[in-house]
């Protein structure tokens, strides 16, 4: 046998071992589930409820309004109104809509129409499992004839969307703290998503709400990572911590939380490096500095998971193993301006209850904004 | 994503064996399980659906042969068909006759330009040439100083000046020229592939320098998009190539495949890592049974070539199939298992795991018992855990803060699995080359399919998977 094998092999075995040990604990543990729990160690508590919300609902308008006469010079003219989701994404929604339209010019509903729908949700990467679950409730309602025609079917799909991402809470948190304290927002996300873009727009709009803001360069690994992000400090006009590259996140976001508390800032937004979620080592990292955030006088109040809307069924393992180790709260659905659809985010919301809190509908500060479920569905059926 | 393509066509198979061929029906239930791994691998509906008809046209075939069992030859035509369309030609570069050769890198925003960029600029470097970076995105904050940080890592210089790419990119060209270098790599800005004036822009930089090559690089956990966006830059600028990168996740990069089959150009090289040097040509092979979702082994043996102490790993094994493994060996091998990254991903890549292993959703915390038991016991019972008794087992339990009922699953569960491998091993001895390790990865098959008793659990259903184990496991080179 040659080493290759050797080193299978040995993986197997202490692989079946090892997870089969713990299969048969949990298995008896479900049977009898008196028996001492099958300990998931409990760390440090992740998400906790904020004794006050203040609903940051209000910063679009306020952003759209004041934001920009203070701002440094912007590359491109800021547009004077949010922009909607249906005229960013519009520009691409050809596919989903031409389908949309086929089935709606067949007036009744045949073989090709669930074939046309089906292909224009995959095509949005909203899944297979969301896809089959969605399709398969407009099947029997059709099959009992509540729905009759092509265009009733379409309304019914719009509206099941819109129901599926219904009733989450989407404000950013920012909790009432003793003095001396002050509220931390991460941001976290695998590498290329646009965290540092995405943090700079948001601290614009902060300081635009009149919030005091200190950003903490936290992606100590990306070369030039704490430049960018001093850019959007300077634009922002918020104070920029940052340490050394290749040093330690936890210390850097640390020592924003320490200076902000000092200056009694508002808040402390903590950048991280870009990680892919299945290097243990770099989880580890964020769960340290997850940690170390939290720690007085921070208090973390949001901690947001940035997903490139490009993002296909990967996004569903990014969320949830960013929330294991992070103790995710939001998301924030990146570049959503392209052809990409985000259709991930039905799946995230679902199967794992994760809101959508804010979306990058394009390169300027205002292009960021909440996130509105029934637009964007609608903007994904393409008006 | 544990729900890999092996698994999903257990059942299915297990109804099929003992028929020997295939109906109609048959082929459509095996095909529509196809569609679905494709499609959870993020392959463009339209390139499954051609692929899907494809495959269908082999399967006919597949009714009329009796003499394989029809899941392999199943799982081998999918194969196939993927390596197929992934592979094709493999991009060879030439060099220009007149230096310098000049590559153009295009993408979306966060695809991993600039860090291709100096990770390909090493590439170069390493087959002896003398590259020169530019770096002509402008837009994104800090972009340049992040190009010149890596520049500075790789110990490749870097040209850029503030102002228009366009320029930038043309000084950029005349500066390796003068300075003598025989690859210019231009980076620049990201792009959505529906912003006309970006796009005119990236083409005009492309007719300035004329390239010699055009590589797109694509981020390998990007969705449906993939298409899309490649047609888009293929439409503006003939690319020449592709450049995966992020394939270090745990995406299965089904976009790779659509890009391949829809503009028609080869995966030149894929990006494996964060560090400079992980980046290499790409393997077609590879990439098509981690689409498929059955199991990337030769990445696997990598890592684990990588994590394991070779000569420690050969003793355990050796003692593995002689019974004398103890649980000594056990938590020394999963120390090396874990710096391989989570189980998740490694479940994920192992073939002929147990279905219940792979859907457990297990953490590397849920280890952490186990491996407490372990260490609660003296030397002496890790080797011989039949040794533990009714006291010991209560110290035990006390020692790691587990309750007696867990002490005595791990000892059972270990016991079962000696014996196992003392089966395994009188079964293998002496068989060398292919042979042998044929007989060796049944075993371990075996081990995955039947070996766990117990494991059926409240549900009483027997954790059987294929006898075979391995279905889809790659020829060895």
């Amino acid at each position: 046998m040659n080493a290759q094998t050797i080193l299978l092999i040995l993986l197997g075995v202490t692989l079946i071992f090892g997870l089969g040990v713990v299969l048969l604990n949990r298995r008896s543990a479900s049977r009898h589930p008196t028996s001492p729990p099958v300990s998931r160690p409990v760390d440090e508590p992740t998400a906790t409820a904020p004794p006050t919300v203040l609903s940051t609902r209000e910063q679009t308008a306020a952003t759209t309004v004041d934001v920009e006469p203070e701002a440094e010079p912007e590359p491109q003219a800021e547009p004077v109104t949010r922009p909607s989701f249906r005229e960013r994404m519009a520009r691409t929604a050809t596919a989903m809509a031409g389908a949309f339209g086929g089935v709606r010019a067949r007036g009744g509903i045949t073989v090709d129409t669930w074939e046309d729908l089906e292909e224009a949700l995959l095509k949005a990467d909203v899944g297979v499992g969301v896809t089959d679950a969605l399709l398969d409730g407009l099947r029997s309602r059709v099959k009992t004839k509540e729905i009759e025609s092509a265009d009733a079917l379409l309304v019914a799909l719009q509206s099941e969307m819109s129901g599926r991402l219904a009733g989450a809470d989407r404000t950013l948190h920012l909790e009432t703290v003793p003095d001396g304290h002050v509220n931390v927002w991460l941001f976290v996300g695998v590498n290329g998503v646009g965290k540092t873009t995405t943090i700079g727009k948001v601290a614009a709009q902060q300081a635009a709400l009149g919030r005091s803001v200190v950003l903490a360069a936290g992606d100590t690994f990306r070369a030039a990572a704490a430049e960018q992000l001093g850019t959007w400090a300077e634009r922002s006009g918020a104070e920029l911590v940052r340490g050394n590259e290749g040093g330690d996140p936890s210390a850097v976001i640390f020592d924003g939380v320490q200076r902000a508390a000092a200056k009694g800032s508002d808040l402390v937004l903590g950048d991280t490096a870009g990680r892919l979620q299945n290097k243990s080592n770099l989880m580890d990292e964020l769960r340290k500095v997850r940690r170390v955030a939290g720690r007085e006088p921070g208090v973390v109040s949001e901690v947001l998971l940035v997903i490139d809307a490009t993002t296909g069924q990967n996004g569903l393992a990014q969320a949830r193993e960013f929330a294991e180790a992070a103790g995710v709260t939001g998301v924030v659905l990146s570049k959503l301006d392209g052809s990409a659809k985000g259709g991930i985010v039905f799946a995230i919301e679902t199967e794992l209850g994760i809101p959508v809190k804010l979306v990058g509908l394009g390169e300027t500060i205002a292009d960021l904004v909440d996130f509105d479920p029934d637009e964007f569905v609608a903007a994904l059926f393409g008006g | 994503m544990f729900d890999n393509l092996s698994n999903r066509f257990d059942g299915i198979f297990k109804r099929i064996r003992g028929k020997g061929r295939l109906t109609e029906a048959d082929v459509d239930e095996v095909l529509k399980e196809i569609r679905t791994a494709l499609l959870e691998a993020d392959v463009n509906v339209s390139v499954v659906r051609n692929l899907v008809a494809r495959i269908r046209e082999g399967a006919v075939g597949i009714e009329s042969s009796k003499a394989l069992d029809p899941s392999q030859q199943v799982i081998k035509l999918v194969n196939q068909e993927l390596t197929n369309i992934l592979g094709g030609e493999t991009l060879k570069i030439t060099y220009a006759s007149r230096p310098p050769t000049v590559v153009l890198m295009a993408g979306l925003q966060g695809s991993g330009k600039t860090t291709n960029s100096a990770k390909l600029a090493r590439w170069f470097k390493s087959q002896g040439r003398h590259p020169l970076l530019v770096g002509a995105d402008l837009q994104r904050p800090a972009a340049v100083e992040q190009l010149r940080t890596l520049g500075r890592q790789i110990d490749v210089p870097v040209f850029s000046e503030p102002g228009d790419p366009v320029s930038t990119a043309t000084r950029g060209l005349a500066e390796a020229r003068r300075l003598g270098k025989d690859v210019l790599i231009v980076d620049t800005a990201g792009r959505l592939a529906i912003d006309d004036e970006m796009m005119a822009q990236i083409r005009q930089i492309s007719d300035q320098i004329t390239p010699n090559y055009t590589f797109l690089v694509i981020d390998a956990m990007t969705g449906q998009d993939a298409v899309t966006v490649a047609e888009a830059f293929h439409a503006t600028l003939q690319i020449d190539g592709v450049i995966l990168s992020k394939l270090d996740g745990d995406a299965r990069g089904g976009a790779a495949l659509s890009v391949k089959e829809v503009i028609g150009r080869p995966i030149a090289f894929a990006s494996t890592g964060e560090k400079l040097d992980a980046f290499d040509q790409f393997h077609p092979d590879r990439m098509a049974s981690r689409i498929l979702g059955m199991g990337d082994v030769l990445t696997l043996i990598e890592q684990a070539e990588k994590a394991f102490e070779k000569d420690q790993a050969e003793e355990a094994a050796a003692k593995l199939l002689e019974g004398e493994f103890t649980l000594d060996d056990f938590l020394e091998q999963m120390q090396s298992l874990k710096k391989m990254g989570p189980l998740g991903g490694l479940l994920g890549m192992m073939p002929g795991m147990p279905k219940e292993l792979k859907n457990a959703q297990i953490g590397d915390d849920d280890l952490k018992p186990v491996e407490a038991i372990i260490r609660s016991m003296t030397r002496e019972e890790r080797r011989k855990p039949e040794i533990i008794n009714g006291s010991r087992r209560q110290r035990i339990a006390t020692g790691s803060g587990r309750s007696i009922a867990e002490v005595n699953r791990l000892v059972k569960q270990f016991s079962e699995m000696q014996k196992m491998m003392k089966r395994m091993g009188a079964a293998a001895p002496g068989k060398k080359g292919k042979k042998g390790k044929m007989a060796g990865l049944a075993g371990l098959g075996a081990l995955g399919g039947g070996g766990l008793p117990g494991l059926g659990g409240p549900g009483g259903g027997p954790a059987g998977g294929p006898g075979g184990g391995f279905p889809g496991f790659p020829p060895s080179r």
